[in-house]
This record gives structure tokens, C-alpha cells and sequence, in this order.
């Protein structure tokens, strides 16, 4: 069967000596800064992108990947501890999680979240396994007018979702498309927005923007408050969770594992959006609801197989497709294109052991993980104890070295700290910078897509509404575009999922 | 007639969008060619996304008198002249200067940021830290950097 050939294609690339050991890298240092506050997946992703240059392409995205998921595993640490959640995928975890561990049930929690989160993480590798290959098939067929609109949607999509203003994070998509046109037009070969200054004829590179509006714009807002942790570091022990925990949590896994699996898809979605659905849902279908908040251990397995399992199905769009459905795979796209992969469906025909060693690794990092994190617990723990005032003077550094390592440009970091007062700002006014990146890395595609469609279509800007999948897309873009604006309730049950 | 800002944040979001797309629409209908239909030129893509953001703009700052909202939080002057100042003080140094010193330069005026100054524990991790990064950008990594002014 084709889908064993190409898993074992998958393995043989995965489990060589040096794709196992940036896999390990990876999940460790997803895991750690998952564990802790303030560092997330984004800005770490950003802070190694350079360094992956010297790698070859598949070590590289196989430890990229590592950190994504890896972190889901480490946030759930925190929040069952510490009760602040070390990832915004995490937030639900503490909810449930917290109360368990005052409740000296620390260990059954850490438990079931770690195998809960495994079971997903398998589950969705298998999906990705299954399912990529025949949208990809699909994709293949598209021209560019059909590529634009899913451009469109996939934005306006991941903006819907996504939370806060929306009419804002479209302002914010629109301003990072426009960004991501700064430099040499390829097609004309004049300078747009350059201000004829020569160190932008390049354009400006994702690292820059990203590691500024993650990265230092995230240090600043979490210096202006501080706060002590107090680590609940009273024995864990007894991480075996009882008979009973475990018949209470398999049906939540196995409904968290679903629902993350299909919401890590859409564009928007991910591991945030799973883990907090996921919670309503448990919570709704509870025979006494009541228990919810005060250490139902549902509310714990459910959330985190849902954000193991978005994390991971959240790259099927970017590997087939070739769409972003958040920052993080936009950064992975990215740093696609830096070792010269161009991504869209052509990657899984052109490059199969690349999607399929990937593949392949998400299932053995998920092993690596549930196997390394329950030993481990105590040195993450310990870890947390590491006061803030250390941490982010080395966090700068390394963001800063970073972005000078791309060219040796000083005007780079320069440039960063720019983009670092403009994600301020951007946060001080409730605009959220992810839809800026997303616009900014299909910035420049869209408009070659455009062009081309232009071209082939002889000029005729009604070619979007003629071509049937394109017309399906704008419908699709329309009836969201509609809903958030005429139907307030859906407006306040967003708000209301994200107010908790 | 007293206009009323009701929502503070959205009305300086508004402000910043309708600037930067107007910049967008202005510079790119008066400096690039529009081109034709068939051949679009470099200015079309950006006139019409500076357009639209402009639009956007307007709308949020329409909303921002008529709907309540947060008003505008304060400004954390503090950390965020230190942040970005250190950092600009590493970009400055860096070439010429080396690693070492940028890095070091980095940590000390960054963390003057923190509540309580430490300064023997400031200068410990100046050093460590620097060490560390030298040890494994340069040397590890192979990352053509200066180390020092020499």
C-alpha cells in the first residue's frame, strides 16, 4: 500500500543519527521553553531559524517542528504546577490541572496529560499521513487564480478565528502584505517603499519582523509586569494515575484528539483554538459539569491531546497547500524557502522524503517526548525557578545575534528594534501582530499569483468569480466575512471561549 | 461640537492605519507604473492593499467614536527605552567591536531594566554570557563573527 511505502520512505529519513538527535534537540527545547513563561514557540522558532541555515533542510524543519509540538507538552507543566500556563495553548490546562495538583494529585495530572498528548500526537501523525497526499493531489490541479483566492481565504480564515478585533487583524493582515512588498520588485526590477535605502533593495526579512514583534516587543510588555511563582515543587511523586482516572479520561482524549485534529487545519486554528474548544466541550458534555474548575480530570486529558493535535495537523495546510494557518507554520514556510524549498503541493511529489521524513519525525518525537518528560519533571521544574531578571537579557542576546547572523548587518537589528516599538505599540493598541506575519510572508506570493493570473487570463479581474473553485473559496471568504460582522453572537461566543 | 473619542485604542490604531496605508496608496500611484491589465505593473498590487488598508482605517476610526472601547493603556517607557536602546547599542558595537563586547554591552545596560540592581550579578552574567555565545556561535557553529575590536 502506498501510505506504508512512503512511511517507511518517512522513517528511514527520520531515524538516522542526525535527524534523530536534532529531532531530540528539538522536542528539549520545545519542551523547556514550553515549561516556561514569557518564551513561546514563535520566538524561539524565530531565535533558531538562522541558526538552521547550516543545515540541511530536513534536520532543520525536523527540529523546528520539535519545538512546536514539543512546547504543548512542556506548557502543561507549568500550568499544572504553577498554575500560569507556559503556552497560550496551556491556559485551559491550569484551569483543572492546577486544582488537581493542590489536591496532591500533581503526578495523575502530569500523567494523563503526557499519555493524552502522546495518544494524540500518534493519532494526528497517522491523519497528516493519511490525508495529505490526496489535498495535495487536489492542490496540484489549481492555476493561479484558484491559489490567489486561497490566499484570500486562508487569511481572512486565520483572522476569523483568530482572536481580538477582526476588523483590526485584517487592518494588520493588509499592513503586513504591504510590508512584505518592500525592495526590488522581481518582475520589474524597481524599488518599492525603499527610501533609497540600500540595505532594503533585498526587502526585509521575515526574521527581522518576526523576532521584533514576537520576540522584543513580547520581553518589553512582560517587563512592564512582574510577578513572583510559586512553584507547587511538594513531591511529585506517585505519577501513576488510578484505574479510574484512566477510564475517566479516554473518552476525552479521544474526543480532544478529534476535534484538534480537524481544527488544527483550518487556517486560524492550531493548538490554541483546539485546547480551548476542547475544554467546552468536555465541559458540556459532562454528566456534572460542576466538577469543571475544580480538578476534573477531564479538563486536563481532553485540552491536551486537543493542542498536540492541532499542533501537529496545523502543518498540513503549509505542507500541502503552501498556506500559513498561523504564525508558527508561517515561520516554517519561511524557513522552507530559506534552504530553497518552495512550498505548495509540488514539495510532497518533488521532495517526498522531505514531507515524509517529517512525518515521520513527529511520530518519534512524540515518543521521545512521553518517554524523556515524565523522568524529567523535576529538572523542569527546577527550571521555573530561574528568575525572569536572568532570563531575558539572554533571550535579547540571542534574539539579537540571531538577526545579525542573517547578513552581518547591523542595519538588521536596528531594523528589529524598529519592528520590536511597532509590536509594541501594536500590542498596546489590541492589534495582534500574527496576522501581520501571515500577510507578510504571502505578501509577495499573492502579488505573483496575481500577475499570473492576469497574464494567463488576458486582464480579466472577474476570472476570481468564474473559476469554480476560486468562486467557492470567495463565497467561503464572504459568508465569514458576513458572520462576523451580522451575527454578534458568534462574535461574543469567541470572546466569551477566549475570556476564560 | 466636541467629538468624543469613545474607544482610545482603536482611535489610535485607526490613525496609524490611514497613515500608513495613505503612504502606501500616495507612493505607489505616484512613483510606480500601474501597468497594464494583462501586464500588471508594481504599482497596482500596493496601490490597491494601500488602499484598502487606508479604508480599514477609517472604518475603525469611525467605530472608535461611535462604540466604547479600552482607552489607550500606558506607555511602559521604562523597559522599553532600556530594551531597545541595549539593542541598539549592540547593533552600533557589533561590527566593530566584536561579539564579546556587543554581547556584553547587551546584557549590562538591558538588564537595567530589572527591579533591583545587582550590579556583581549583572557583570556575572554579562560574562558567562558572553562566553557562552562566543563559544557556541563562533566556535561551535563556525558563524563568521568579530569576537573583539582587534
Amino acid at each position: 500500500m502506498d501510505l506504508f511505502n512512503n512511511l517507511t520512505l518517512g522513517f528511514s529519513v527520520a531515524l538516522t543519527f542526525i535527524n534523530l538527535s536534532y529531532c531530540l534537540l528539538g522536542v528539549l527545547v520545545g519542551t523547556l521553553i514550553g515549561v516556561l513563561p514569557g518564551l513561546g514557540p514563535i520566538a524561539t522558532i524565530t531565535m533558531l531559524l538562522p541558526v538552521t541555515f547550516k543545515l540541511p533542510p530536513i534536520s532543520a524543519l525536523i527540529m523546528l517542528a520539535g519545538i512546536y509540538y514539543g512546547a504543548q507538552y512542556g506548557g502543561s507543566t507549568t500550568s499544572i504546577l504553577v498554575n500560569i500556563p507556559g503556552e497560550a495553548s496551556s491556559v485551559v490546562t491550569c484551569l483543572d490541572g492546577y486544582q488537581m495538583a493542590r489536591q496532591g494529585r500533581a503526578g495523575p495530572a502530569l500523567a494523563i496529560a503526557a499519555l493524552g498528548s502522546f495518544f494524540a500526537g500518534c493519532v494526528s501523525t497517522l491523519v497528516i499521513a493519511m490525508f495529505a497526499p490526496p489535498l495535495a493531489e487536489v492542490a496540484l490541479k489549481f492555476g493561479p487564480a484558484e491559489y490567489f483566492s486561497m490566499m484570500v481565504l486562508g487569511l481572512v480564515a486565520a483572522v476569523v478565528l483568530a482572536r481580538g478585533s477582526v476588523i483590526k487583524a485584517i487592518a494588520m493582515v493588509f499592513l503586513g502584505l504591504l510590508l512584505g512588498l518592500v525592495g526590488t520588485d522581481v518582475n520589474s526590477g524597481i524599488q518599492r517603499y525603499t527610501f533609497g535605502v540600500s540595505e532594503l533593495w533585498d526587502g526585509i526579512d521575515f526574521v527581522v519582523v518576526a523576532m521584533g514583534m514576537f520576540g522584543f516587543a513580547e520581553i518589553i510588555s512582560n517587563l512592564e509586569s512582574k510577578g513572583e511563582l510559586k512553584v507547587i515543587t511538594g513531591k511529585v511523586r506517585n505519577l501513576m494515575p488510578t484505574i479510574s482516572d484512566l477510564k475517566a479520561s479516554y473518552k476525552p482524549v479521544l474526543r480532544g484528539t478529534a476535534l484538534g485534529s480537524l481544527l488544527g487545519i483550518i487556517p486560524g486554528g492550531g493548538a490554541l483554538l483546539a485546547s480551548f474548544a476542547s475544554y467546552s466541550l468536555e465541559k458540556r458534555l459532562a454528566a456534572d459539569p460542576s466538577r469543571f474548575g475544580k480538578g476534573a480530570i477531564e479538563g486536563v486529558a481532553a485540552p491536551e491531546a486537543a493542542n498536540n493535535a492541532g499542533a501537529q495537523t496545523s502543518f498540513i495546510p503549509m505542507l500541502t497547500l503552501g498556506i500559513p494557518p498561523n504564525a508558527v507554520m508561517a515561520l516554517m514556510i519561511g524557513a522552507m524557502m530559506i534552504h530553497g524549498i518552495a512550498p505548495g503541493p509540488q514539495v510532497m511529489t518533488q521532495r517526498p522524503e522531505l514531507f515524509w521524513g517529517l512525518v515521520s519525525s513527529m511520530w518519534v518525537g512524540n515518543l521521545l517526548l512521553v518517554v524523556l518528560n515524565l523522568p524529567l519533571i523535576g529538572v523542569w521544574v527546577r527550571l521555573l525557578t530561574v528568575p525572569y531578571r536572568l532570563l531575558y537579557p539572554a533571550i535579547l542576546l540571542f534574539c539579537c545575534i540571531g538577526v545579525y547572523s542573517l547578513s552581518n548587518k547591523q542595519f538588521d537589528v536596528l531594523l528589529t528594534a524598529g519592528f520590536g516599538l511597532a509590536g509594541y505599540l501594536f500590542l498596546k493598541l489590541d492589534c495582534e501582530p500574527a496576522p501581520l506575519l501571515l500577510g507578510f510572508i504571502l505578501g509577495p506570493m499573492m502579488e505573483e499569483y496575481l500577475r499570473r493570473a492576469m497574464i494567463i487570463y488576458r486582464g480579466d479581474p472577474t476570472v476570481f468569480f468564474t473559476q469554480p473553485i476560486s468562486l467557492a473559496m470567495l463565497i467561503v471568504v464572504a459568508f465569514l466575512l458576513l458572520l462576523m460582522i451580522i451575527a454578534p453572537t458568534v462574535r461574543h461566543k469567541r470572546e466569551e471561549a477566549f475570556q476564560k | 461640537m466636541k467629538i468624543k473619542i469613545r474607544s482610545g485604542k482603536d482611535f489610535y490604531a485607526g490613525v496609524i492605519f490611514i497613515f500608513l496605508g495613505g503612504l502606501g496608496v500616495v507612493l505607489a500611484y505616484s512613483r510606480y507604473s500601474m501597468g497594464t491589465r494583462t501586464n500588471i505593473g508594481p504599482g497596482l498590487f500596493p496601490f490597491i492593499l494601500g488602499g484598502v488598508l487606508t479604508l480599514l482605517g477609517l472604518l475603525i476610526l469611525i467605530r472608535s467614536l461611535a462604540f466604547a472601547g479600552p482607552p489607550l493603556g500606558k506607555l511602559a517607557m521604562k523597559p522599553l527605552m532600556i530594551v531597545l536602546g541595549a539593542v541598539i547599542a549592540f547593533a552600533l558595537s557589533v561590527n566593530h567591536l566584536g561579539l564579546a563586547f556587543a554581547a556584553a554591552v547587551l546584557i549590562i545596560l538591558s538588564s537595567l531594566a530589572r527591579d533591583k540592581l545587582n550590579v556583581k550579578e549583572i557583570m556575572i552574567l554579562a560574562l558567562l554570557l558572553a562566553a557562552f555565545v562566543i563559544g557556541v556561535f563562533v566556535y561551535g557553529l563556525g558563524l563568521p563573527f568579530k569576537v573583539g575590536p582587534l
